[in-house]
């Protein structure tokens, strides 16, 4: 049967496009679970604050240290935090959801159990839609789609430390609240799911409902990697624990991805285990787990009645689907199509901009009354505006300066004021604290572009009187001397010049020499 | 002086009032009555310097015409199993032997902020699993009733055994225990107190220690049911700290004089299922001496079915044993309680920890349990007695239909002998104690035990009413007529 490429969805296209680009012999299958910190004041079921880096043992309150005869109750907030963030995931929240304990021992859990959402989740059925863009591996950008099976409200653990002969117990963390997203093993690989995590970090820190700081263990990722023959059953799988960031989420996959192909080609088999994500090495190693036979005991927390959402236009009492669904902002996504609809703007700068929430607000701030074109702004900040940022080590949340000067310099640059390169040393300046305007830097810097045409004729003329040697190579055919003009005329106007004009300049006095030379 | 101690509540709180007694004078007395009945073990610790600072902080306040409330200045004894801020709640375990909880449990906190004063933590089976006060790191609580010497005595009941003794001896008006599957009713009905467990969630469990989370309640053991109610009203109402506790408002409970009571028209059912062989004559005539009381007093009485009541022991005892499982796993030695030496791994000195800790009752309900809990036998045990539950549940409900109150003996027999009560295991005797009593916490209804006469041995008998959820008010009310009418020999009345 022919197959016409309309017919294809875009995951098979993509599929297709894998077997053909890679070995057609494996398919790789990745699902994702993501660990959520809630950014709440105080913690799940207790009211010690659920604050980062506060001194040892010092956000415990009785609950947490699982003091007998103390009892949970459930902070309302985190609640709202779960509906707010599965509402903004497209999931069906459940009505009624209820509580379990999930037993193990470690000393960095003191009750012996985790309570947790095991029977009836928060919500189910959530889906997300991203693009997998990372410049350098993917040519252009593709839409890809994970379904997220669950959304559950959990207990974290405390923290061990371990030291040669002992280990410490440092409660803070327990308690704090998580969400744990699970999602279906809906991704190709470790790009895609690196591109899901990006996306899932941006709506989270848009909603407010957690930091995502990755450093900080306020956002962890686990992933589930298996590879397969096309059209066999899924193959055995292993976990990828605690991947620390982005970057490790696609490096860790890809290394998994290799490893289990290189094992299944040499006729071994996949074990089902849990791994570790060595960044340094960039390898995952097996983890020391005895964990894995583990029979987690679940039983119904009995200390927490049901959990009741409600949904429709009742009021008072308890968390409100409706009157939250009404608190979610524009979601990135929404972003992209409005900033591609209502600027024009190409499909991987919108990508860029919505990936960086501080790039996105210098974007739009400066717009603000200026006559811009928004795609040359955009031009603007993903090049110049990075490439100066990546100079000085800094990040587009690091920028201080008056936003409205960047919407200025994109106008001197258009206006021929200044070019290119002067722009990235404006602004240079501004990064390094100048208070002056644009404008004001380059007149008190001399910065102005050279544009008048007899300046820049006279430029022209003395670059090639001093360059004989090179003048006559060109008159002799070697036409390639041609750019090694430009920069000579280049670097005499201090990197001044209109070059556009230079090089129609320089064109039209060669074209006389030679003429002359003929005549 | 000592007949101060033998009155109620009402009478003592006038006499202070009026200044005739003052609450230094109630206490010591309270503390000499304690140290006269020393040999019954009622107690773990008695907080003798504490209570004495207490009565001198209710002096000044009866001193200034502000007394708290009735219950100011007047000595209240808490089952070692409700935390007390300061004081040792060892739960009569080797695990929490040294436990000092830094704050009070919210029971021992109301009676506080009522101006009682807290006598000292009674004796219990450890960790509240048993049913005779028996199996506790200080050894038995003894009977007031039938005793002999310290060899041969009978068992109070439990577990709150001790704070029955200690209500039924006089040395204060009114005691805290906790009732789980009988635990309150159970050492009442052997004391001849009156023993209420109310309705689940009435009474927060915040700084209870938990023994089945699901059907807990504080319980409240007095001499007389309108002692039980001025504690019961000092402690019920809403408690944000505990999630399952009833939001409702609690209105206190003013009770009628028995005199102006009527049971005209009052429905009384009597539940066949509760004619167990192994009831004991004297028992089953007092029930039936109290079924045609009422009868005669003009309730209507008839027999009921609640056919899931033989369930209900076996369906408690997995329910019990799984709760039991996972409330235990905070005791690794880490946090709190007892640690052993053995620290050559984790792993070492948890298991060490627990199987020190812990006495073989406990040790056995926590394996049990977890194995009731495995994946494998989710199903097949814990999800099919949760189903259980539910039918006897819905007895009660059905129950409610046709009538009012239930009529049932508290305990098959009298207070058993302690060499004899000790030859079954702990299970088995928890099995055949909670008989009766057991499926009101199933159900979370309230119910009460109260004393009606002594045996031809010279032993208490009582009866159990059960009512339908917050119906306290009802069932205490008729819980007085019968006292009334029955006047029970108390005890303390031998001691004047």
């Amino acid at each position: 049967m022919r197959v016409t490429r309309s017919l294809l969805s875009d995951k098979n296209r993509r599929y297709l496009s894998q077997l053909a680009k890679s070995s057609p012999k494996w398919q790789s299958v990745v699902g994702l679970e993501v660990h959520a910190q809630i950014a709440s004041e105080s913690k799940l079921f207790s009211g010690a604050a659920n604050k980062f880096s506060s001194p040892i043992n010092s956000n415990v309150s009785l609950f947490d240290a699982a003091t007998p005869g103390t009892l949970p109750v459930l902070n309302q907030r985190c609640v709202e935090a779960g509906v707010l963030t599965a509402l903004s995931l497209n999931c069906r929240v459940n009505p009624v959801s209820y509580f379990d304990r999930k037993h193990y021992f470690y000393a960095d859990m003191p009750s012996g159990y985790q309570i947790t959402q095991q029977r009836a989740p928060l919500a189910e059925n959530g889906h997300l839609e991203f693009h997998v863009f990372t410049p350098g591996v993917h040519k252009s950008p593709y839409k890809a789609h994970a379904k997220l099976k669950q959304l559950q409200l959990e207990q974290d653990s405390g923290k061990s430390l371990h030291d040669f002969d002992r280990s410490l117990v440092d409660l803070n963390r327990a308690g704090a609240p998580l969400m744990e997203l699970v999602f279906e093993p809906d991704l190709a690989d470790g790009e895609e799911a690196a591109a899901l995590i990006k996306e899932l970090v941006n709506i989270l820190q848009r909603i407010q409902t957690c930091s995502c700081k990755m450093e900080e263990g306020a956002f962890r990722v686990d992933a589930n990697v298996s590879v397969r023959r096309p059209g066999d059953p899924l193959g055995t799988r292993t976990e990828i624990k605690n991947i620390g960031s982005v970057r490790g989420v696609a490096g860790a996959i890809k290394y998994e991805i290799q490893r289990q192909i290189k094992v299944l080609e040499a006729n071994g088999t996949v074990v089902n285990e849990t791994r570790s994500w060595n960044p340094e090495k960039k390898e995952t190693i097996a983890m020391r787990d005895k964990e894995i036979q583990q029979d987690y005991r679940y039983m119904p927390e009995p200390n927490l009645p049901p959990l009741h959402i409600v949904m429709g236009p009742i009021r008072g009492g308890g968390v409100n689907a409706d009157e939250i669904k009404e608190r979610i902002p524009e979601l990135p996504e929404q972003t992209r199509q409005r900033l591609e609809q209502t600027f024009g703007i190409r499909q991987e700068h919108c990508i860029i901009l919505v990936n960086d929430a501080g790039l996105l607000r210098l974007f739009e701030a400066a717009q603000i009354g200026r006559a811009l074109s928004a795609q040359k702004l955009a031009n603007f900040l993903i090049n110049e505006l990075y490439k100066t940022l990546h100079e000085m080590d800094l990040e587009a949340s690091d920028v201080k300066f008056n936003p409205d000067y960047l919407g200025e310099i994109v106008e001197l640059i258009e206006a021929g004021t200044i070019n290119r390169p002067a722009s990235e040393m404006v602004l240079r300046q501004l990064l390094e604290g100048n208070p002056d305007r644009p404008l004001q830097i380059v007149e008190n810097n001399g910065w102005k572009q050279i544009t008048d045409e007899a300046e820049l004729r006279l430029l022209c003329r003395q670059v090639l009187q001093e360059n004989e040697k090179g003048l006559k190579q060109y008159l002799g055919g070697k036409s390639k001397v041609f750019r090694a003009f430009m920069g000579a005329v280049y670097r005499k106007s201090n990197e001044r010049a209109d070059m556009k004009k230079c090089d129609t300049l320089l064109k039209e006095i060669l074209g006389e020499l030679s003429k002359r030379k003929v005549d | 002086m000592e007949k101060v101690l033998n009155t109620n509540i009402k009478n003592v709180f006038r006499l202070l009032t009026e200044n005739v007694v003052t609450p230094k004078a109630v206490i010591e007395t309270a503390l000499s009555r304690v140290k006269q009945f020393e040999n019954h073990n009622a107690f773990i610790a008695v907080t003798e310097s504490q209570a004495k600072r207490g009565a001198e902080r209710s002096q000044r306040r009866y001193d200034a015409n502000q007394s708290l409330s009735e219950l100011d200045g007047l000595p209240i004894v808490v089952k070692d199993n409700f935390c007390t801020k300061e004081v040792a709640t060892t739960c009569a375990s080797k695990m929490l032997e040294n436990f000092r909880p830094t704050y009070n449990a919210t029971v021992v906190e109301r009676l506080e902020s009522a101006g009682a004063v807290l006598l000292g933590k009674s004796n219990m089976d450890q960790f509240a699993m048993g049913s005779g006060t028996v199996d506790s790191i200080y050894g038995p609580s003894r009977n007031i009733w039938g005793y002999q010497d310290e060899c041969n005595f009978h068992i109070a009941g439990g577990s709150s055994g001790g704070s029955s003794i200690a209500v039924a001896t006089g040395m204060c008006y009114g005691a805290i225990g906790s009732d789980t599957g009988g635990s309150t009713r159970n050492p009442a009905s052997y004391c001849g107190v009156v023993g209420l467990k109310p309705t689940y969630g009435l009474v927060s469990r915040w700084g209870l220690i938990p023994l089945v989370n699901s059907m807990d309640v504080p319980g409240v053991l007095a001499r007389t049911v309108d002692d039980c109610v001025s504690i019961l009203n000092a402690i019920a109402g809403f408690d944000p700290k505990d999630s399952t506790s009833l939001t409702k408002p609690y209105r206190k409970i003013r009770l009628p004089d028995g005199k102006n009571m009527s049971l005209k028209g009052l429905k009384v059912g009597v539940p066949v299922e509760y004619f167990s062989e192994l009831l004991s004559p004297e028992v089953h005539e007092v029930w039936n001496e109290v079924a045609n009381l009422l009868e005669a007093e003009g309730a209507e009485v008839r027999q009921v079915s609640m056919p899931n009541t033989e369930h209900s022991i076996v369906c408690y005892s997995i329910l019990n044993q799984c709760e039991v499982a996972s409330n235990m796993a905070r005791y690794d030695g880490v946090e709190f309680g007892y640690r052993s030496d053995d620290n050559e791994s984790t792993e070492k000195l948890f298991a060490s920890s627990r199987s020190f800790g812990f006495n073989e009752v406990v040790r056995n309900r926590i394996l049990t349990g977890n194995y009731f809990l495995l994946t494998r036998n989710y199903e097949k045990y814990f999800n099919k007695a949760l189903k259980v539950r539910r039918l006897i549940s819905n007895d009660f409900h059905d129950v409610w239909e046709n009538v009012q109150i239930l009529l049932t003996p508290t305990t098959l027999t009298t207070a058993p002998l302690y060499q004899d009560f000790i030859q079954k295991t702990n299970r088995d005797q928890c099995a055949l104690q909670d008989y009766c009593t057991q499926p009101a916490n199933m159900a979370g209804v309230p119910a009460v035990s109260i004393p009606i006469k002594l045996s031809s041995e010279g032993l208490p008998i009582s009866v159990q009413l059960i009512g339908r959820n917050l119906s306290e008010p009802m069932l205490l009310a008729v819980a007085k007529y019968i006292e009334h009418v029955v006047s029970f020999p108390h005890f303390v009345n031998k001691l004047t």
